[in-house]
């Protein structure tokens, strides 16, 4: 246990995998309710089941983002300081989730979507961020030059207290006013604060991999400059393609469709650094934190491409309000935010190749892939029967059109099933082997 | 290179703060429908529709859960079909326990989104350069 109590950063990683394995029994659940409605109805329903999933998931990246950072940081500048700083901001973070779940369970909400609790836990979480912007900034002031994961990481956690402060603009009663301006702002909101923690998931990526790969240097190379920027730039203006269908002030639109169109860049980047992928891939396969990242990069050329159709508006208009649009949240939610935060818990919670020549990881790896890529199959299935459904004439009733997905809504189910057990085989089996080896080095 | 960064990075947020000033400004009102409703009794429908986490299942403007239907313009069914549906429940829908008033802020909501415009992907005009509009 030694290892926990002395560091923050591996508290921060093992309470951020019980959150992950949590969600995913929360989505599993969830999920039976698509074919058996009758399933929980009268106690939590799919209204207390979703939000314990959401809520479960999205604090799943903030705290093994929150944990990868600090274990950077530490190896970046060789201390492990600030220890009761630290370990305030994992209290305060645990005080806010038992508050959050204790409301969950008497049915207690009065938030918004991804943030349903009450919106007085927003100061618990919203003092937590500050707190962690301290450290951040007290840590990286005695390093000079700046490499491109240390900026991510900056931008990331300035971005999310901001935008999270926004996201409670909805309080004020003046922003209810007009419910189209509460709207915009919502999902403005909504959709720049995804691109804030995603500067703190691929600036730890960058960091990972920078590591594995011995190449000095990668986080001062000018492309990775480049691609921070035009990150940065779509994460503040590209949240106008959730809005497509809202009418509002046409400029919305035209700054989110122009912006969402420069990525792009980015599809075609990927391709093009493909090979040189594969090369360096035979190297390290069976080391997980690469195993997971490269895992990461195709959900995100994945995702990119679905995103990428999505932000055109005259096909937004066919994908929008269907299934589509979860299967593009599940796929970078899963796909690419959870590959990445996997290799980096595996990364520094058990660095150690010997570690990772084990069947179960293996078949974990391999079961957790495959099901995803039938489970997002099975949600675009129901995107386009609902598709369908929104421009048939006459129109039947939505309950017909539900059950015309039964199909699609069983092998949704079927893979939800397998994705959940391959990532519980891979979270129990990773924290088995932590506190094994924890155990048995505390005791020598 | 530090200072081009630094540069970039405080204008990109200079840029991003005027944005959003603008949008918190906005006084436009942006109702395609006659506006029938009750303004302060619809913030409190808003807060209402949270409370109960309506959009965990159901839609506005596409926006929310898809096990349900999208609600923007429902209030054109009338009241005694909403709350003859938050009484008695659906399939996955269990009864909504709702005090009189309550019932009455959510409706007066619902009309405030009903007068915003249409949910309808068929009401929407495609334009020649890929936008869309109603």
């Amino acid at each position: 246990m030694n290892k926990i109590k002395t560091n923050t950063g591996n508290l921060f990683l093992v309470t951020a995998l019980v959150l992950f394995l949590a969600s995913i029994i929360f989505g599993f659940l969830s999920s039976l309710i698509y074919r058996y409605p009758e399933f929980l109805r009268d106690s939590m329903g799919l209204s207390g089941l979703r939000p314990m999933h959401v809520t479960a998931a999205i604090f799943w990246i903030l705290l093994a983002a929150t944990g990868a950072i600090y274990r950077s940081l530490e190896e970046i500048t060789k201390q492990n300081n600030y220890k009761i700083l630290k370990l305030l901001h994992w209290a305060i973070w645990i005080i806010a989730l038992i508050g959050i779940y204790y409301a969950y369970s008497k049915g207690n909400f009065g938030g918004r979507e991804y943030w349903e609790y009450p919106p007085e836990f927003a100061i618990l979480i919203g003092l937590a961020w500050g707190l962690f912007l301290v450290i951040f900034i007290l840590k990286v002031r005695a390093i000079k030059k700046w490499p491109v994961y240390i900026w991510m990481w900056g931008t990331g956690i300035i971005y999310f207290l901001f935008i999270f402060i926004e996201n409670y603009l909805w309080v004020i009663p003046y922003f209810r006013e007009s419910f189209i301006k509460d709207m915009v702002i919502q999902w403005k909101a909504t959709g720049s604060i995804v691109g804030a923690y995603n500067m703190l998931v691929y600036g730890t990526a960058i960091y990972v991999m920078e590591s594995i790969s011995k190449e000095a240097n990668t986080g001062f190379n000018k492309w990775v400059f480049i691609l921070f920027f035009l990150s940065f730039f779509n994460m503040l203006f590209n949240w106008g393609h959730h809005l497509y269908l809202v009418p509002t002030n046409s400029a919305i639109h035209y700054v989110g469709y122009i912006v969402s169109m420069t990525e792009w860049v980015f599809f075609i980047k990927i391709i093009y650094t493909w090979r040189k992928q594969v090369t360096e891939a035979e190297t390290h396969i069976h080391y997980f934190p690469y195993r997971f990242i490269l895992a990461s990069n195709f959900w995100l050329f994945f995702n990119l491409t679905m995103g990428l159709f999505m932000s055109i508006p005259i096909i937004n208009l066919y994908m929008h309000g269907t299934h589509f649009i979860t299967a593009h949240a599940m796929g970078t939610t899963i796909g690419i935010n959870t590959m990445i935060l996997l290799a980096a818990v595996f990364y520094f919670l058990l660095p150690e190749k010997e570690n990772h020549h084990s069947r179960w990881l293996k078949a974990g790896f391999w079961g957790a892939q495959i099901s995803l890529l039938i489970f997002l199959i099975a949600l675009m299935g129901m995107g386009i029967t609902k598709s369908l459904w929104f421009f048939e004439e006459p129109q039947a009733p939505f309950g017909e059109m539900m059950e015309r997905s039964r199909v699609w809504i069983l092998l949704f189910i079927f893979s939800g099933t397998f994705l959940m057990v391959s990532f519980l085989t891979i979270g129990i089996k990773l924290l088995r082997s932590f506190f094994t080896k924890t155990v048995s080095l505390s005791l020598k | 290179m530090n200072k081009w960064i630094s540069i970039t990075f405080v204008l990109l947020s200079a840029v991003f703060l005027l944005f959003s000033w603008n949008i918190y400004q906005d006084e436009a009102v942006y109702e395609k429908k006659p506006a029938d409703y009750d303004a302060e009794m619809q913030k409190q429908g808003r807060l209402v529709w949270q409370k109960y986490n309506c959009h965990v299942c159901h839609q506005l403007y596409g926006l929310g859960g898809f096990l349900g239907p999208d609600l923007t313009n429902v209030s054109e069914k009338g009241f005694y079909y909403v709350d003859a549906f938050l009484k008695n429940g659906a399939a996955s829908m269990p009864p909504i326990d709702l005090t009189e008033e309550q019932t009455k802020q959510l409706f007066e909501f619902l009309k405030a989104t009903n007068a915003s415009g249409s949910s309808n992907p068929k009401d929407y005009r495609k334009l020649w350069n890929g936008m869309i509009e109603q």
